[in-house]
């Protein structure tokens, strides 16, 4: 059993009619995930990438008994699908979206709060537990099953980590793209804790980025809760300058606050190897496992 | 997005935010027919520019004459302001804001900005006005007063005078301070804003409550809802490659240095960036191209790049996912035809099909620096510029 997804995840897609949902849809299911539907209104009925399409995700539920939701609907209509597949009773809800204004993910995260839903993203790459399920727009093939926890705000740079970790000859048990906007679903905490839990994760690394403070309260979680799998950690951002977004609508240093420099001594002062260069990550990992 | 100050208060008078009377001015004349309209002893003359610190920078003057108001929109318009917030460069001034003078008793301020560790939009306001808040966050944290706003209810009436008491309010400007709170609220949320703030906000000598300053920023993910809003976009503010970059859809933002970087992905980007200036060197910009890296986009990213002078190497790194490296190598292959590069450009690809992607770099006639890891890729980019191998 992995954390989030695996054999047991039963995946619908949010959007499997748009271009995006139908590309990325296909990627999934070669993959070998269990996609069981789809959800588009209006297109309930149909069929897409072979499996059934529904004009609803509680319609969905109750004819595929899915567990598991990956949203690709556009910004403007995305809360209201996060919504829905939360009130269908879905355990999680993974929104590759990137675009959504922040007065709806307020809104969303308020709504949503007290479900037992779980939401990954928005703005993501989503998840993949190596040769078991690929939820999200990764490329599955530089993946290898492991032992490596990796928890991420980035895609790319996460993708660049997990070649690094297969290089220095580590796998992976689960990969995460938290996401880079401002208000998220799933934060670094919350993933420490599942891998904390998590049998077959025996390190995790951890990658974030300036802006806000979830690094800082990741740090301070590991203390309370005196973590004892190593963590490798990397902040993207060190020359970014201030008041500037960086392409993720999260990462900007506003009034001063929200520095890679603070962020790296609150991981550092928690016990947590910080690498100064991205380059380092695999092989500082490497070092941190070996006991 | 940012807008200038007159155009936050046009905003703000819609929404019945108490203000005082002003017009904006593009020229001395304009300025002049501002001041006859107000027809007031003192006015104020405000320099627009996108950033604070304006009046300490010397872009904020009171007149109290025709000739005055003459004399300082003269000497103001043009000039090149510099505050603590438009780095030392500064920003040259092409508009004013000619605004009735007001008889101010207090100056407080009064913010509205995204919580990001509550998850809800906060209320804040502070009886230090006409400061740095940020200073006052730093030294005085205790001096600023916040209210949580529910996403259900929104900013609450109850809500509204408790800030108004943590304002020290009295009598006739308790009702005052309440309607303007509820007022910039409205205007925050049915705007989709990111910022709201009023610095100062003021009681005036009849105690009122007035909206003396008006800065705001917008959500850019919110503005497919407000299109009316975009007529307020001013290109002239922002920087003229930042502009073009925009228009080829490449997400770019130009630094000091002079090592040109060209990534797909925000966070490898930003993490680029990073390598490069611990490998001795300066990263001359952050430049996302995004998931479709072919011909046209890495063409497009040349120019960019290329059109600041201090760059003399570029690092191209891509890490293929969806998108294969191979044909990223064509693109960059193509877009060296297009585009006339005459510094050193050091390729890294890795992912899908890196392999082949380096075989064709490597059999191009054209010269790549082919780098086989992202530390490799940093080092040569560097090692280009300053002439060192190290």
């Amino acid at each position: 059993m992995s954390v989030l997804v695996d054999n047991d995840t039963r995946l619908i897609i949010q959007g499997i009619t748009g271009t995006e949902g139908s590309f990325h849809g296909s990627q999934i299911r070669e993959y070998g995930t269990n996609l069981v539907g789809g959800v588009t209104p209006g297109k309930g009925g149909q069929e897409a990438l072979e499996v059934p399409v529904f004009d609803s995700v509680a319609k969905a539920k109750a004819e595929t008994n899915c567990n598991t939701s990956v949203i690709f609907v556009p910004p403007a209509f995305a809360a209201v699908a996060i919504i829905e597949a939360a009130e269908a009773g879905l355990d999680l809800v993974i929104c590759i979206t990137e675009g959504i204004p922040a007065a709806d993910m307020v809104k969303v995260n308020h709504k949503i709060k007290n479900l037992p839903s779980r939401l990954i993203g928005p703005n993501c790459p989503g998840v993949i537990s190596p040769g078991k399920a690929k939820v999200g727009i990764m490329p599955g093939f530089i993946h290898e099953p492991g032992s490596i926890g990796v928890v991420s705000r980035s895609g790319t740079l996460t993708y660049e980590a997990v070649h690094q970790l297969v290089v220095a000859g580590l796998g992976q048990s689960t990969s995460v793209g938290i996401g880079g906007d401002p208000i998220i679903g799933t934060t670094f905490i919350d993933m420490l804790a599942l891998f904390a839990n998590d049998d077959e994760t025996a390190g995790v690394v951890m990658i974030g980025e300036i802006g806000g403070t979830a690094e800082e309260e990741a740090a301070q979680w590991v203390v309370d809760n005196n973590l004892k799998k190593p963590v490798v950690a990397f902040i993207a951002g060190q020359t970014a300058p201030p008041g500037r977004r960086m392409g993720h609508a999260g990462a900007i240093i506003a009034g001063g606050k929200g520095t890679a420099a603070e962020k790296v001594v609150a991981l550092q002062a928690a016990g947590i190897t910080v690498v100064s260069s991205p380059a380092d990550i695999g092989k500082t990992m490497a070092k941190a496992i070996k006991i | 997005m940012k807008i200038h100050e007159y155009q936050g208060k046009e905003l703000f008078r819609k929404y019945n935010v108490s203000l005082p009377e002003g017009y904006p001015a593009f020229s001395v004349e304009e300025a002049l027919t501002a001041y006859d309209k107000l027809n007031e002893k003192t006015v104020v003359v405000k320099a627009q520019i996108h950033a604070g610190g304006r009046g300490k920078g010397g872009g904020v003057k009171l007149a109290h004459s025709r000739a005055e108001v003459e004399k300082l929109a003269h000497q103001i318009l043009g000039m090149n302001l510099i505050t603590h917030q438009t780095g030392p460069e500064g920003k040259e001034v092409q508009r004013l804001l000619i605004e009735a003078g007001i008889n101010i008793s207090r100056e407080l301020y009064a913010g509205i900005v995204l919580d990001r560790a509550e998850r809800k939009f906060v209320f804040m306001v502070s009886t230090e006005g006409g400061v740095e808040i940020e200073k006052v966050a730093a030294e005085t944290p205790e001096k600023i007063i916040k209210e949580w706003i529910d996403p259900d209810s929104g900013l609450t009436k109850d809500q509204a005078l408790n800030l108004a008491t943590a304002l020290e309010m009295t009598g006739d400007q308790i009702d005052s301070a309440i309607d303007i709170f509820m007022a910039i609220w409205n205007v925050f949320i049915e705007n989709d804003c990111s910022l709201v703030e009023i610095n100062p906000l003021v009681v005036t000598g009849d105690d009122k409550v007035m909206a003396l300053d008006a800065k705001m920023n917008f959500d850019s993910n919110g503005l497919f809802r407000h299109k009316e809003l975009l007529e307020y976009k001013d290109e002239s503010e922002e920087d003229s490659a930042e502009l073009e970059a925009s228009k080829y859809q490449l997400n770019y933002i130009k630094l000091d240095g002079n090592v040109g970087c060209m990534v797909n992905g925000a966070g490898l980007a930003m993490g680029t960036m990073d390598i490069i200036k611990l490998c001795g060197g300066e990263p001359a910009n952050f430049l996302d191209v995004g998931g479709v890296a072919n011909a046209e986009t890495v063409a497009n990213g040349f120019k960019i790049i290329l059109s600041d002078p201090n760059v003399k190497s570029i690092l191209i790194n891509i890490f293929g996912g969806i998108v294969r490296c191979d044909r990223v190598a064509q693109g960059v292959i193509d877009a060296m035809d297009t585009v006339d590069v005459s510094i050193p450009v050091v390729v890294r690809l890795e992912g899908t099909n890196a392999k082949a992607a380096a075989e064709l770099l490597e059999n191009s006639p054209l010269e790549f620096l082919v780098a086989t890891s992202l530390a490799d890729a940093a080092e040569k980019a560097v090692s280009a510029v300053t002439g060192g191998g190290q």
